[in-house]
């Protein structure tokens, strides 16, 4: 039994990373009609954010060693970053610690800005041109972004730390009645579940209780009606366009404690990510939150020991095959709805 | 008294050519071998080496670190730079003024750690650039299929880094050649560090790449450890594209094991280990023992991607820029020079292979594949960082001291990440050519091309 919670934990967990990509790339399908294959690239350029705040925030000056060498016999260079030098030891040290959430703050403009210049500068001329036109274009894109933060970051997974309080690991099994050490539970993961929850529900508030928010909806639904009113819902489907863009980049800042950031980690997300989109049913965002924390259950499920004895190579492909049972029960997803994406 | 017909001059004639008389048959071989028509042969004053390194995908940092080590060994065998180890080399034949008196110059690929990419690079450089040898690689996967390419094509491969057993297992080549140690060696070199630390009672789980390097590496490390008296509790596959192991490492908390052996590497490595310290597993008493983390493989460059999660946990490396021997010192003083920071292993391994490839040539007097082959096999030199080394002829493997590591617990700096706890002797280390884990396959004859 502890397993299995232990399981559901990590699923919810895995979830919640896929729910909140799946969020911005069905919102941007259900507002704009377009397959963006560059979406995995926003996430990957949110957790280098964090890394880009964490540099920042480390700049440091030097001073030369007078005991110390380097290794080619040089004085060593030490190095003491200027927040601790301008605000003190403590608060500069406090400022290094708590990088990552501070970068939240860095990460919401950042994102937007990219979401902003992506649409602009690339997307909207693909607007009433085929799927496959934006699936290639978004898709080049999202090589070419990936490279650009190899180039500046290079290959190799970049350590970003959480903050010193929520490092580690809890006893979660004694709150809800287990033994001692059954189940054993890294902090920060609650973190991300608890901070996607809050992303995911601030979204939907967002566009249930603003009139924004309500002119979307509409324009979601009926596009022309809407602009027939006189609203130009091409701005603000724009402006969802960075919402959306914010959302996976935030994804991205407060993954990087859970696996230090490479330019590759956008790929890695993407596909599942579309699996979680056709699940849910396209341009569905209730759906795309269901089929998230589903498919991550599902996943950690399938990577149990027992269950791998039994159909060995199921944690490969469980999604895959759970995307085909539900597609050809429910050709339109979880929570698809008439219309969209048919002819 | 009798006089005797035999003058000095007759003498020197008669042994001159009795002498040529013997020796007629071993020059006749040794000239028909380097004479013969091989696959690239370097006509001009210049002879082209091809780098074949991951340029892009995950390892192309690794990929570049062994860019950076060819230029400098190319600089140095044409006489630029310091001379890097050449002055502490063992053997004195290379003097700078390039192989056999040809300038070196070099062509690269990318291999992309893909390979089918990887063979189709070192192919574009035999047939379009005429590489006359290959060299490179961060991946057993891609060593061993363009070690077969280069086989086919009739060029020596020095491989770069590979730490699969297959390499010089199963998948043994006449043309190709391994410098790096393997997994059977680190396993054999860290069995004797972990029962003094850990003891002779322990029950371990294995996380493993599901490929061909991960399952040699298992295999290794869980008869060496099974050896000592530990007992294997599960060996669990993940696959090679996993991101997030929180759903393989949660089954290990509850299992009764307390030591997670982590059969993984770059990524996979980094993330793994990082997951197993976030879910408390370092903190953990199992069994009355503290729980513990080994990683099998380790590389400085990756261990940096793992940060402070890798300090306390040991490892085995080929090489390490702390050692204090003179190639070692040279090579570090060399590279960081020239790059500004120290080398890592891949570097190191892979500068190694190109000067042994230089000198076996200069030793052979041609580029021929089969006479430089023959020049390296049971050719034992030192001076290159690993102490006296030994590339065995049955298996093309050199076998030479293996490095036991611990992740440091105060690094002073980014490059100090681990400090060396054990120089494993060659002798510990060293098997017998056909060990079973090492069997199936055979070197076959060397084949020079054209």
């Amino acid at each position: 039994m502890d397993v299995i919670l232990l399981q559901i934990l990590n699923g919810l967990d895995k979830g919640s990373a896929y729910a909140l990509i799946a969020l911005g790339l069905t919102l941007i399908f259900g507002t704009l009609g377009v397959v963006n294959f560059a979406h995995g690239a926003l996430f990957m350029i949110g957790a280098f954010c964090a890394v880009t705040l964490s540099r920042l925030i480390n700049l440091s000056y030097v001073t030369l060693d007078p005991v110390k060498t380097d290794f080619l016999g040089n004085p060593a260079k030490i190095k003491t970053p200027y927040v601790e030098a301008w605000f003190g030891p403590e608060t500069g040290a406090w400022l290094i610690d708590w990088s990552v959430p501070l970068a939240i703050l860095f990460a919401i403009p950042v994102m937007i800005a990219v979401g902003f210049i992506m649409e602009r500068g690339l997307i909207k001329h693909f607007y009433k041109r085929p799927h496959a036109d934006q699936i290639l274009v978004t898709f080049g894109l999202a090589i070419v972004l990936q490279e650009v933060i190899k180039y500046f970051y290079g290959a190799n997974p970049i350590p970003t730390p959480a903050p010193e309080l929520f490092r580690g690991s809890f006893d979660f099994g004694v709150l809800i009645g287990f033994d001692p050490n059954a189940i054993i539970y890294p902090y920060w993961r609650l973190v991300y579940f608890a901070f996607s929850a809050l992303v995911i529900g601030a979204v939907f508030a967002f566009l249930r209780f603003t009139t924004f928010g309500m002119v979307v909806r509409a324009g979601m639904a009926d596009r022309e009606t809407v602009g027939l009113l006189g609203i130009d819902i091409d701005k603000r489907f724009t402006i969802m366009f960075g919402i959306a863009a914010a959302v996976a980049g935030l994804a991205g800042v407060m993954y990087a404690p859970i696996n230090s950031p490479n330019y590759h980690m956008g790929m890695d997300f993407l596909v599942l990510s579309f699996v979680v989109v056709v699940v849910g049913g396209m341009g569905s965002l209730p759906g795309a939150v269901l089929a998230g924390f589903l498919l991550g259950v599902l996943e950690s499920f399938a990577s149990m020991n027992w269950i791998k004895d039994i159909i060995p190579g199921i944690d490969q492909v469980i999604i895959y095959l759970v995307a085909i049972i539900i597609l050809l029960t429910r050709p339109r997803g979880l929570m698809g709805k008439k219309g969209v994406m048919e002819d | 008294m009798t006089k005797s017909n035999f003058t000095r001059r007759g003498m020197l004639k008669t042994g001159a050519l009795a002498g040529s008389g013997l020796a007629l048959p071993t020059i006749f071989t040794a000239q028909s071998a380097a004479a013969a028509s091989f696959t690239n042969d370097p006509t001009g004053s210049t002879v082209t080496l091809g780098f074949n390194v991951p340029q892009s995908g995950p390892y192309a940092d690794e990929g570049a670190d062994e860019l950076r080590a060819y230029q400098l060994a190319v600089e140095h065998l044409n006489g630029e730079g310091d001379g890097g180890m050449l002055s502490t080399f063992s053997s004195k034949v290379l003097e700078g003024n390039g192989i056999l008196g040809k300038k070196v110059q070099f062509v690269t690929g990318d291999t992309q750690t893909k390979s089918d990419a990887a063979r189709a690079s070192a192919k574009s450089m035999i047939e379009k650039d005429g590489a006359v040898m290959i060299t490179g690689g961060s991946s057993s996967g891609v060593a061993i299929a363009v070690q077969g390419l280069c086989q086919e094509a009739g060029v020596i491969f020095m491989a770069g880094l590979t730490h699969s057993n297959d390499t010089t297992g199963k998948d043994k080549k006449a043309n190709g050649f391994r410098h790096f140690f393997n997994a059977y060696m680190s396993a054999a070199a860290l069995a004797p560090v972990l029962a003094a630390r850990y003891g002779t009672d322990r029950k371990a789980y294995h996380l493993t790449a599901d490929y061909t390097w991960g399952w040699t590496q298992e295999e290794s490390i869980a008869s060496a450890t099974e050896a000592l008296g530990w007992s294997t509790v599960n060996k669990v596959r993940t696959p090679l594209a996993s991101t997030d192991f929180s759903s393989y490492i949660a089954p290990v908390l509850n299992s009764g094991a307390d030591v997670l052996i982590l059969n993984h590497y770059g990524g996979n490595m980094v993330n793994s280990l990082t997951n197993a310290v976030q879910f408390g597993l370092r903190d953990k008493m199992v069994n009355n023992k503290n729980f513990e983390i080994i990683v099998p493989l380790y590389s400085r460059l990756m261990a940096r991607g793992a940060g402070k999660n890798v300090a306390g946990i040991l490892g085995s490396t080929n090489w390490h820029w702390s050692l204090q021997d003179a190639g070692s010192k040279a090579f570090v003083q060399s590279f960081g020079m020239r790059w500004g920071f120290p080398p890592s292993q891949a570097a190191h391994t892979v500068y190694c292979q190109t000067l042994l490839y230089a000198d076996a040539v200069t030793r052979a007097g041609s580029f021929n594949p089969c006479a430089v082959g023959e020049a390296l096999e049971g050719y034992e030199f030192d001076g290159l960082g690993n102490g006296k080394t030994l590339y065995r002829a049955d298996d093309h493997q050199c076998f030479k001291d293996v490095l036991v590591v611990k992740g440091k617990e105060n690094p002073d700096n980014e490059f100090d990440l681990l400090e060396v706890v054990e120089v494993t002797p060659a002798a510990q280390v060293t098997y017998a050519p056909d060990h079973p884990m090492f069997a199936g396959g055979a070197l076959g004859e060397c084949n020079p091309g054209a």
